[in-house]
């Protein structure tokens, strides 16, 4: 499957804007992407392994936060994952 | 570090802050990133409007659905653009980036752009590149507006418009 890599996150890929990777789930997707650029792995997780709150995982058009099974949630190859800090503020 | 925008495009952002007033305007900016001479610009091809999910308090905070964020950029990348910034409006207050601005700031490399909206009028329009390289040494930096071409024949800008332009 496809991971979408934003703007802000792509030095820890290489600069790859997207990265292919063999997945059965969502997790495993995340896990394939970070083992193969370890960089990455603090840039979306907190110290004590939870995803940070800015980031937003969404399964084609889906959130993963709010699917049943969440990050154990099955993927095949033609599924794409994007990875989209969230953006916010005010005066 | 700049940020380069169309007359048209820098008219459509500060516009768009002027019809959501009292409340904040918020959307995307979609274009390249360029280094030119060692200068890195943001030139921007188009701004897309996305909607503001703080209704609890649209009069001094926005939110873009994650959702919307995915399928900008998504279109965009389809079209071999990316996105290179965002712009939002501060109604009645000025167009520096808040505490609330900058905590809510995760784009590194990317624009902010703010417009001053007072009493329904566009005036200052400042941007601000988020530089750093994490979240831990983020910082919003100042960056000049490039504003580039000229107004289509018979345009009528907003009146405080031409007074703010940089």
């Amino acid at each position: 499957m496809k991971i979408e890599i934003p703007y802000p996150l792509r030095p820890y890929t290489g600069n790859q804007s997207a990265v292919n990777v063999e997945a059965g789930t969502v997790a495993e997707a995340v896990s394939g992407l970070t083992s193969r650029y370890p960089d990455f792995q603090k840039h979306l997780y907190t110290p004590d392994g939870k995803l940070r709150s800015f980031v937003n995982l969404y399964l084609n058009d889906e959130d993963v936060r709010y699917l049943p099974e969440r990050e154990g949630t099955a993927v095949n190859e033609q599924d794409t994952l994007s990875i989209i800090p969230s953006i916010a503020g005010g005066d | 570090m700049t940020l380069r925008l169309s007359v048209q495009v820098y008219d459509a952002l500060r516009q768009h802050g002027e019809e959501t007033y009292p409340h904040e305007c918020c959307g995307v900016l979609l274009g390249h990133f360029l280094e030119e001479a060692g200068r890195a610009v943001n030139a921007v091809e188009e701004a897309v409007r996305a909607g503001n999910t703080r209704t609890d308090s649209a009069h001094n905070r926005y939110n873009i659905a994650p959702q919307e964020l995915v399928k900008i950029q998504r279109a965009a990348r389809e079209r071999g653009v990316e996105i290179v910034g965002f712009y939002h409006s501060h109604p009645d207050h000025p167009a520096q980036w808040s505490p609330t601005d900058f905590a809510e700031a995760h784009w590194i490399g990317c624009s902010y752009v703010i417009t001053a909206v007072e009493e329904g009028a566009a005036r200052v329009t400042n941007s601000f590149r988020l530089a750093g390289t994490r979240e831990e040494d983020k910082a919003f930096e100042d960056e000049a507006i490039e504003v580039t071409g000229q107004l289509d024949p018979g345009y009528e800008p907003s009146p405080m418009g031409d007074a703010a332009r940089k």
